[in-house]
This record gives C-alpha cells, structure tokens and sequence, in this order.
C-alpha cells in the first residue's frame, strides 16, 4: 500500500505445520489463466527457505509453507506482486471449514449410493426380465439376497445424513421431509428382507436405493453451489481485511487489523480507513464517517475525539489509541437494537418445510387406512401390510424432496453469475415474497466513494493533467479525481505536501493540485452541502474540480424497473434531509426520510411490518446493520461496514445497483418454479397413491414413477436459469 | 447357473475396487482442484531442458 518499508507482522495468519515450518493460505488477486499457476508456483518456490507452493485453481487461493528459521514471509507477497498478483493473507471461516467437511462426507455417500444403485438395478432389471420369461424361484432368491447383501450396509451408511436429521426432528417433536424419506428406506427394506426370507416375486431394494441415491445428487449439488459462493466470499474478505500500523515503541509495523487490541496505538494516514474504534491521541483531520452513519459532510477530528472503524481519513495524520469494541454510545446503541431486531425477528418457515408438515402426515394416514382398508376387507394380514408399505414406498417424497433444492441450485447459480452471494440458505424464498424495498442512500445509491461531478465542465486536456497529477496523492478528493485519468503514468517527480496538496514539474512549467490557497487561486462555490472541491492551476490556467457523492451508474433505470414489479420503494437516509432530497427527486422515489438514527430507521421497518408488508432492506452502513437484522430480507453491496454484511441475507458486488433487481426478479422466477415443482410432486401423487392403494405397484412400476418424476422436476428447474430480462449480464468474478 | 456363484462376486469385487479408487482419490485431494488439475496437464515445466 505505502511506499514506506515497513515490517509486516504475519504472525496471525502463519499456521505450524510439520516440525520446523510454518504454513498460509493466501487469496491470489489476478489469478486469469492456466499459466498463472505456474508462474506463480516457481516463483514463491525459488524464494529462499520455502519448502511447499501449491496454487488451488478453483478457488484462487494458494498454498505455501516454509520453513520457520529461513524465510521472511513477507517475501512471499514480494514475490507474488513483482509477478503481477496481489496476495492477502487468508484465515478459513468456520462455516467454511465445516461446509468443506459436510460437502465431502455427501460425496462419500453418493459414492456408495451409486455404486449400490448400479449392481442392485443390474440384478433387479435380471428378475423383472426373468419374472416375464423363466427364470428359476431359486435363481431369484440368489439374486435378492445379493441385492440385499448390497443394499443394506450402502442404505446404512449412505442414508447417514437422512437418518441422523430425521431422528433430530423426531426428538424436537417436528416433522421434516427427512421423516418420510427415512422412514420410507427403512420400511422398503425390511419388508423386502422379509419377502426374500419367505420367497417372494417381488423385492424393493432397487426403489430404496435409488431414492437415496437421487436425493444425494440433489444435496451435493446444492453444497457444491454453496462452496464455490463461499469461496468467493472468502476470498472477498480476505481482500477487503485492512491493516493497520501499530506503534511497536517507536517502530511502526504493519499489522492485520483483525491482530489489533485495546490501548495499541495506532497510526492512520490520509487516504486511510481507521482500523479500529478508538481515540485519537495526537494529530488532527478531517474523518468521513459515511460509511458509519450515512452523513456525508465530514467531521474535523483532533485529540480526545472518537472515532469508528471504517471511516475514512482525509487530511492528515492520526495518531489514536485502539478502544475495546462498545466503548462509545453510537456503537453500543447499535449493538443493543441489533440484539433486539435479532431476537424479535420470527424464523420464517421454509418452503420445504411447509410444505412437509403437510405431506408427511397425509401420507403417513394415506398408509394406515391402506392397511385397515385391505384388512377390513377381508384380505391377509401379510398383504394388508405389504399394501400398506407399497404405498409408503411409492409416495416416498423423492421428487418432493428434490423440488425445491434443485431450483435453489440453479438459481444461486445464476445470482451468483450476476454478482450476487447469498450468505442465507432461505434468502431466495424470501427474496421473492419481499413487496417493499427500502433503501439506504450513501454508498447504497449512490457509490461508496466520491465522483467528480464536473468533469465536462472543464477543458478536457487540462482534466488529463490533473487526473494524472492526482495518481501521486493518496488523498481522498484526489483519488477520486485519479480515477477519471485515462493514462495511468503518474508524473515521476511529483511531491505530496501533506495537508496541502501535490506538486510536479510539467514541460517546465509547476502544476499544483489541491487546497484552493496551495494552488493560490479564489476558492469558488465553497460551502454547497455534501461537495467538496479540489484545485489544479498549470501554467497559469486553472481549473476547478467539484466532487461529491454520485449516483450508481445505473440507480435509475434499476428503481424503475423495481417499481415496474410492483415494489413500494422508500429511502431512509443518517445524512441531512438536504442530501437525500436531489437523491430522492433523480429517482422519483416519492417516500423518502433524512436525517433518521438507527432506532428512527427500525421504527419506520417496524411500521411497515404492521401493515402486514414484507420489507427488503439495502443498505451499507453500520447504522443500517439494526435495519437489516430487522427487515424480512436484506441485501447489502460489497463495500459495506464488516457488521452490516454479517446481517446481510446476501452480498452484491460491482458499481452497479442492478444486482437489486436481479435479485428480486431471479428469485421471484425460482419461487414461482418451486411451487410448480411442489405442484408436480403432488400430482404424480395424485396418480400413483391410488395405484398403490389397489395392490398394483411392482418394484419396476415404482422405479419408473420415482425416476421419471424426479427428472420432470429437475428439468423444470433448469428453466429457472433460463434467459430473461436481467439488468446485469453475468460476469463471475 | 452355477456360473452366477463366482461370476456375479467378481463382478462385485470389481465394482468395490472402483468405489473405494473413488474414495481414495477423494479422500488425497484430488477433487480439491479440479480446474487445476486440467490446466496444469498443459504445462510443460516438467520436460527437460
């Protein structure tokens, strides 16, 4: 980051491994192409004292260890940049640790699923075939024991996680679609032992099998969906985690922030975020906390004030020393209505499990008056209950069960193309009942970072210079101005003036870029709210830069589009009424608030609530974070405070807001598509239940229904990926 | 018929073998990086120089 030296403390991330070295993972900027594995690879490995370089392609993260006496591991870094990568060291979240494990254990159990389900259809596909033709009752036996010699450790062991979820919502007194699943295996097994003992035509080891088998493809799909957003969010974090520089005595080292802990003084430079809540001890500046509180005008700061992580730094050098987290009423506010929104929230039920709380009990009664029917009847206790089970085994929720996941598959698929993380399982299903969207403005709306408001204004080549110059500073307005320059080459002899501005020598003549007096020119249009002006006087020509919050590039034509759904659209903004008003008219949103704190923004939620409307939250701020643990669904992009994307249902990335729309309107396809599948799933019900309840079902019949139905609904997701009108055309990053 | 006795354990036998070669390469990492691992079949930095 600075062209300082400075020590990076690494401790944090460098794990033991074996005896004498020391281990990272580290998330790989830049990683585009085949080759970069290598270039890579021999680069970190031809660095002194490491002993292991190993770059996983899939989720751009790279592997190294080296051994603890040799190496300065910020070497490693060294290296990766002179070869054009950036590397940020990387720490594996838990739930991503664990998903890893969940995610292999499913693919053990599909592996044996499958491989019992092909040696069990081979020997039952012999028995149908040999059941119409000749085959001998004792060549039949042979075959179902071997089938059952097959079928019932794999069902034990690769009905595991079906088994152990099932038991874990008998004991919480609920029904879950594992319950008839379980209970459907475990039936059709033992009733097969039972007829193969006594000789039986009939035995449905194949149908138990099979459904095991397809259920298992529907949920690793659905973890291996999982995986790849959680990687990418991973190493999103990893890139985004900020470092600070701590006073060690006198020496200044470079630190990860996460490493940060209380009374460690602290420096921020100009440009910088603040790594951490505190008080500022020495220097003074001018501190943006729009990303705090939603306020664009900055607060001037000086010793004894206190100040948040994640505000930005504009004029000059804070010293500060680290405070515990709560040490300071505006967070201790928002922690206390983050633990009220989250424990008032009620856990929505998810559409699956609606759907089983009445699935399972029908079916279950379905099979009791199958067998009190047949009994009544008059007919033998041995076929009443063979019915009865028949009926279990042919409405066992396979396409049910598969409904639902294989659109959610497909559908986090295509969210995720168009930059859209989902951190929530159920996110989808609430996306898309969601009927009002409120938004956040500063950095939501509008971009996180400042826009040059007048570039067309100004002679362009003179705008090239400036730009150019700019790339030398470090400073906020500049760097705004910096990212409006097409040529990238800064000027080689430019000088930064702290507090000042920046200086370089052009074809002769001073260009000097920064405060209105640096440049000694008249200081023009001062004192509009929210926009800030930079100054550039070359050769005696002069121009002026205002720079202020912009709109996101393609806000308009998303808020029409939302509200071409149907969506009721509000703004509830922390910054002044004045700031939000031009926000608020440019996009014609008519219910629109400034001015709001945190509490102010859930009593608006809350209201909402009341009328019975379902509310999706979009915002970035901290002070949003109790807003969106409050709202039935919440979005957030990916430049928003670490607290306010942890209570995000899901994460969009890039510049543009249309990830907004694409999100509802993605969503709302794949909810629409459940309920057809849902539909599907009832209606081959609808067909088979009364097949089974006349005695009519074989194992073939019951194999044909189960496949044929489960790929009718897996096809039908698919479609939920289909080409439709989106606002973004995917781009994964 | 009595052909069935040994052909259909082998037949088993081998379908074992080929469950638990799965296992195995699943369990050594192999499906950790799996568009690695068709790229990296590209390059020739293991050739003589």
């Amino acid at each position: 980051m600075s062209a300082m030296t400075e020590a990076i403390d690494l401790s944090l991330y460098a794990k033991p491994e074996s005896a004498g070295t020391l281990g990272m993972d580290v998330a790989v900027e830049g990683i585009s192409c085949g080759a970069c594995i290598g270039r890579i690879e021999s680069a970190v490995k031809s660095l002194p004292g490491v002993t292991e370089a190993r770059v996983n392609y899939t989720n751009r993260r790279l592997h190294v260890a080296w051994s603890e006496t040799l190496t300065e591991p910020s070497r490693i870094f060294q290296a990766l940049a002179d070869n054009g990568y950036r590397g940020h060291p990387f720490v594996a979240l838990r739930a991503e640790q664990e998903e890893a494990a969940e995610a292999r254990n499913l693919t053990r159990c599909l592996a044996v699923a499958g491989f019992a389900a092909m040696n069990i259809m081979l020997l039952s596909v012999s028995v149908w075939s040999g059941n119409v033709t000749d085959i001998t009752p004792e060549t039949r036996d042979f075959f179902h024991w071997a089938s059952a010699l097959i079928a019932l450790p794999a069902a034990a062991y690769a009905g595991r996680p079906f088994f152990s979820s099932a038991w874990q919502a008998l004991r919480a007194r609920t029904l879950n679609m594992n319950v008839p699943i379980s209970l459907g295996v475990i039936l059709a097994l033992s009733m097969s032992v039972v007829e193969t003992a006594n000789h039986a035509e009939h035995a449905y080891y194949d149908s138990a099998i099979m459904l095991l088998f397809f259920l298992l493809v529907g949920r690793t799909l659905d973890h291996a969906m999982r995986r790849r957003t959680r990687a990418v969010a991973g190493n999103l974090a990893a890139l985004r985690a900020e470092t600070a520089h701590r006073f060690n005595g006198d020496e200044l080292v470079n630190v990860p922030a996460a490493a940060l802990k209380a009374g460690d003084r602290v420096l921020v430079r100009p440009g910088e975020r603040v790594p951490a809540d505190g008080e500022v001890v020495g220097g003074s500046s001018e501190i943006d906390d729009s990303l705090i509180t939603g306020e664009t005008a900055r607060r001037k700061v000086a010793a004894g004030a206190i100040v948040y992580a994640g505000s930005l730094n504009y004029s000059g050098a804070l010293t500060m020393r680290v405070t515990a987290a709560g040490g300071s009423s505006l967070l201790d506010d928002i922690e206390r209505l983050l633990e009220k929104a989250a424990s008032a929230k009620s856990r929505t039920r998810r559409l699956a499990d609606r759907a089983s709380a009445i699935y399972a009990p029908v079916v279950h009664t379905t099979a009791a008056l199958t067998f009190v029917g047949w009994w009544l009847y008059g007919a033998p206790l041995h076929d009443a209950i063979i019915t009865a089970i028949a009926v279990l085994i042919i409405t066992c929720p396979c396409a049910l069960a598969l409904a639902i996941p294989a659109v959610q598959v497909v559908a986090s698929g295509a969210l995720f193309k168009r930059g859209i993380i989902l951190n929530a399982g159920d996110a989808i299903e609430r996306l898309a009942e969601a009927g009002t969207v409120i938004f956040d403005k500063t950095g939501t709306l509008t971009l996180p970072e400042p826009r040059v408001v007048n570039a067309g204004d100004v002679d362009p080549a003179l705008a090239q210079l400036a730009a150019r110059l700019a790339l030398s500073s470090r400073h906020p307005l500049a760097m705004a101005l910096a990212r409006e320059a097409s040529a990238r080459a800064p000027f080689e002899d430019a000088v930064e003036e702290p507090g000042q501005g920046v200086r370089a020598m052009i074809d002769g003549a001073e260009a000097r870029l920064g405060s209105a007096s640096f440049c000694a020119v008249s200081a023009e249009g001062e004192g509009i709210a929210g926009v800030s002006h930079i100054y550039f006087s070359c050769a005696g020509k002069a121009a002026t830069f205002a720079i202020t919050q912009r709109l996101r590039p393609d806000a308009i034509e998303t808020v029409q589009a939302l509200r071409d759904l149907g969506l009721d659209l509000h703004i509830l903004s922390g910054d002044r009424a004045e700031a939000v008003r031009p926000v608020a008219e440019a996009l014609g949103i008519r219910q629109w608030r400034g001015g709001l704190n945190p509490a102010e923004k859930i009593a608006v939620i809350d209201s909402l609530k009341a009328q019975g409307r379902r509310v999706l939250m979009v915002g970035d701020g901290l002070n949003d974070a109790p807003s969106l643990a409050a709202a039935y669904v919440s979005l957030s992009p990916i430049s928003a405070a670490d607290v306010t994307q942890a209570q995000a249902d899901a994460v969009f990335l890039g510049e543009r807001l249309g990830p907004v729309y694409d999100a509802v309107a993605i969503s709302r396809r794949a909810r629409r598509l459940m309920m057809q599948n849902l539909w599907l799933a009832a209606l081959y019900n609808l067909i088979a239940v009364p097949v089974a309840i006349a005695g009519l079902v074989t194992p073939l019949i019951a194999a044909a229904a189960m496949s044929g139905s489960s790929v009718l609904v897996t096809l039908n997701a698919l479609r939920a990926a289909s080409k439709s009108k989106t606002l973004t055309e995917g781009d994964p990053s | 018929m009595n052909v069935l006795v040994y052909l259909l354990p082998m037949a088993l036998g081998l379908g074992l073998a080929g469950l638990f070669g799965f296992l195995w390469a699943l369990k050594s990492g192999q499906y950790n990086d799996v568009d690695g691992a068709a790229l990296r079949v590209l390059s020739d930095d293991d050739l003589p120089k």
